[in-house]
């Protein structure tokens, strides 16, 4: 049976159906012969509960990888009476002209006319209907016509965070380059970081160890890796006093990467005879059963300095307490928000957000370092001036109805507004 | 060539990852090597377990310090990995998977590990009151203003609130303790937090181009 034809039998709505019936049926009748199809007899009364929604439409999701074709429907004009007995939708949809199979069945009505097919797969061709569903049948729309979905080459909708990151990015290249050519930039001081030396000098003259807790993320997380940059100095500092390092993780990446991290510091200090292995150790990838393990070595060792750095989660307060409970100079810093207040009532210094991954760049002192640091500055005035201008403009149009200053608002929102 | 091959590979994987969301095309390249990542981390897991039994090895075979607990970690180790290896006691055949409900290891997970984990998470609640303390001490103007937004929200968040506080006409209720407590929520304090996740957007950005760019050296020992 060919697409055409079949298309045209499945879209007969059943009372277009019943009326050709009775047309085929009707020579018969004049003839006085019964009628030998099987068709509706004449005693039959045939009830259509509800009508099938209408004008189905099916469209190429725009700027995707040729992966979802978007469908929408009117809704069965049944659903605006009173006793309507339409109770959900279905959708059928059918691959290359092939057999239409269920797709989807949506039982809300009230609120729902569109669906997105995520299912598809860009070189195939897809044709859809959507049926009215009662508690005895179903009522079938038309069908769309077959719609092969597009694959875009350029994400368009991401235009301007494009044109962002570029602005940004092309901030901290600009800077980095200026550095290189010699001038200087002021970097205002961190405490957290100018503490460094004197903890690690403290645990020195206290002949006790040091404790850096990288985290409980793998080496996927960025801020494990800034934990791991500050390691880098802190390691170098610690070879040269010839302090004791002790650094249990709860990922075996982070372990091996560590390692190689430390085993780096004391070389360029110097001092790779000072290293071993046993400086970092394996514990446990279970969040609690690590914290157990580290609290343990906190009471038993009784570190003079906690370095806290990178991703933490409910643990921050029980290890920051434990610590400050021993006695330890504490320097914690994370990107968790929701963390930041623990840290700040139980540690000494606290690197908030943007300083830990600030850290091994201030720590350094290198001027390209440092200059990737100043482009961040450009992100964060354009920040203010979006905020500044956001509230401006939504006031404005909130309060005296200023056509050009909800424009102005509109056009941030549509660039700044990551949804 | 120890610090150019991986700085090669930071550089172009880096590189690809963020063409990668501005081309459709590519849009699953990044869960493909997070795919990756997990395979190695899997392996990884090797020596982080062969790390443990060899530290806990050479603590009781050297009767080191409170080497009678090395005995538990390696009993707890074990048992575990062979209640999942071999599938202890598994409820139907060796395809199930390994924390069917009724087997060894769901058992020994339910009734041990969870227990456990509960109980150093509900330490927290006593940590929570002893920062809290050392915290909301009036020290100073900063310290002040935040015991009061404190001690605010705290009662906000109470039906005492509402009780000492329910008098205050309608006309000026943002002073009731309740709604007092849910503006110091929602403005200043989500104010705040915002700021703050600006600066670590700008933080990670600034970062990442770092590595990719091979200007952040720090983690593979700096410049030699």
């Amino acid at each position: 049976m060919s697409y055409h034809s079949r298309r045209c039998l499945r879209s007969l709505p059943t009372i277009t159906a019943i009326v050709s019936c009775l047309l085929l049926a009707l020579p018969f009748y004049a003839s006085g012969q019964e009628p030998v199809t099987d068709s509706v007899p004449a005693d039959t009364a045939v009830v259509i509960e509800a009508a099938p929604p209408t004008t189905v439409l099916s469209s190429d999701h725009k700027y995707d990888d040729g992966d979802q074709i978007n469908l929408s429907w009117v809704p069965s004009i049944d659903e605006t009476l009173k006793d309507s007995k339409v109770i959900g939708y279905k959708i059928y949809r059918a691959e290359d002209g092939g057999e239409f199979e269920l797709l989807a069945e949506i039982p809300d009505v009230d609120t729902t006319n569109a669906y997105a097919d995520q299912e598809v797969e860009h070189g195939h061709k897809y044709a859809y209907y959507v049926a009215s569903v009662t508690e005895t049948g179903e009522y079938a729309s038309l069908e769309t016509m077959p719609l092969e979905p597009e694959r875009e080459w350029l994400d368009l909708n991401k235009a301007y965070l494009f044109i962002m990151a570029l602005i940004i990015s092309g901030a901290v290249i600009i800077y980095v380059e200026t550095a290189k050519r010699g001038k200087e930039l002021f970097v205002r001081k961190i405490a957290g970081l100018e503490a460094i030396d004197d903890a690690v000098g403290r645990a020195t003259e206290m002949g006790r160890p040091v404790l850096f807790i990288p985290g409980i993320h793998d080496m996927d997380d960025v801020q494990t890796l800034a934990a791991l940059t500050i390691l880098g100095r802190v390691a170098r500092t610690i070879a040269d006093y010839d302090t004791k390092i002790f650094m249990p993780v709860s990922r075996s990446l982070v372990m091996t990467a560590a390692r190689e991290t430390i085993k780096s510091s004391y070389q360029a200090a110097g001092r790779p005879d000072a290293y071993n292995d046993d400086m970092v150790n394996y514990v446990t990838d279970e969040q609690f059963g690590y914290v157990a393990a580290v609290d343990g070595i906190m009471v038993r060792e009784k570190p003079a300095t906690v370095f806290l750095l990178g991703a933490f989660f409910a643990e921050s307060l029980i290890l920051a307490e434990t610590g400050n409970s021993v006695g330890a100079i504490q320097i914690a810093g994370t990107a968790r928000p929701a963390q930041l207040p623990f840290f700040i009532a139980a540690c000494d210094f606290t690197l908030i957000g943007e300083e830990l991954f600030a850290a091994s760049a201030y720590l350094s002192g290198e001027p390209r370092q440092l200059g990737s640091l100043k482009g961040q500055d450009v992100g964060k005035a354009i920040a203010m001036v979006v905020i500044i201008g956001g509230v401006a403009t939504a006031t404005l149009a909130g309060a005296w109805q200023m056509g050009f200053a909800e424009s102005i608002h509109g056009w941030l929102m549509e660039v700044f507004s990551t949804n | 060539m120890r610090q150019t091959i991986p700085l090669f590979i930071t550089f172009f994987i880096g590189i690809l990852l963020i063409i990668a969301v501005f081309i459709p095309p590519f849009g699953e390249l990044g869960e493909t090597f997070t795919l990756f990542f997990d395979i190695m981390a899997v392996f990884a897991f090797f020596l982080g377990g062969g790390n443990l039994l060899r530290v806990h090895i050479n603590k009781l075979r050297n009767k080191k310090p409170d080497w009678p607990y090395s005995i538990v970690t390696l009993s707890g180790f074990g048992l575990m990995l062979a209640a999942g290896l071999f599938k202890i006691n598994n409820p139907g055949d060796i395809a199930a998977a390994v924390d069917t409900a009724g087997s060894l290891f769901y058992f020994m997970f339910h009734a041990a590990m969870v227990p456990l984990g509960s109980t150093m998470y509900s330490l927290l609640a006593f940590f929570v009151a002893s920062a809290s303390y050392r915290a909301f001490r009036a020290k100073n103007r900063e310290a002040t203003l935040l015991l009061i937004a404190a001690f605010i929200i705290l009662l906000g968040r109470t039906p005492f609130g509402m009780y000492i506080s329910g008098w205050i006409p309608d006309e000026v209720s943002l002073f009731q303790i309740p709604n007092l407590a849910v503006w110091i929520m929602n403005s200043p304090n989500l104010a705040g937090q915002r700021a703050i996740m600006i600066g670590i957007g700008l933080g990670v950005i600034s970062m990442s181009l770092r590595l990719i760019l091979g200007i952040e050296r720090s983690y593979l020992g700096g410049d030699k």
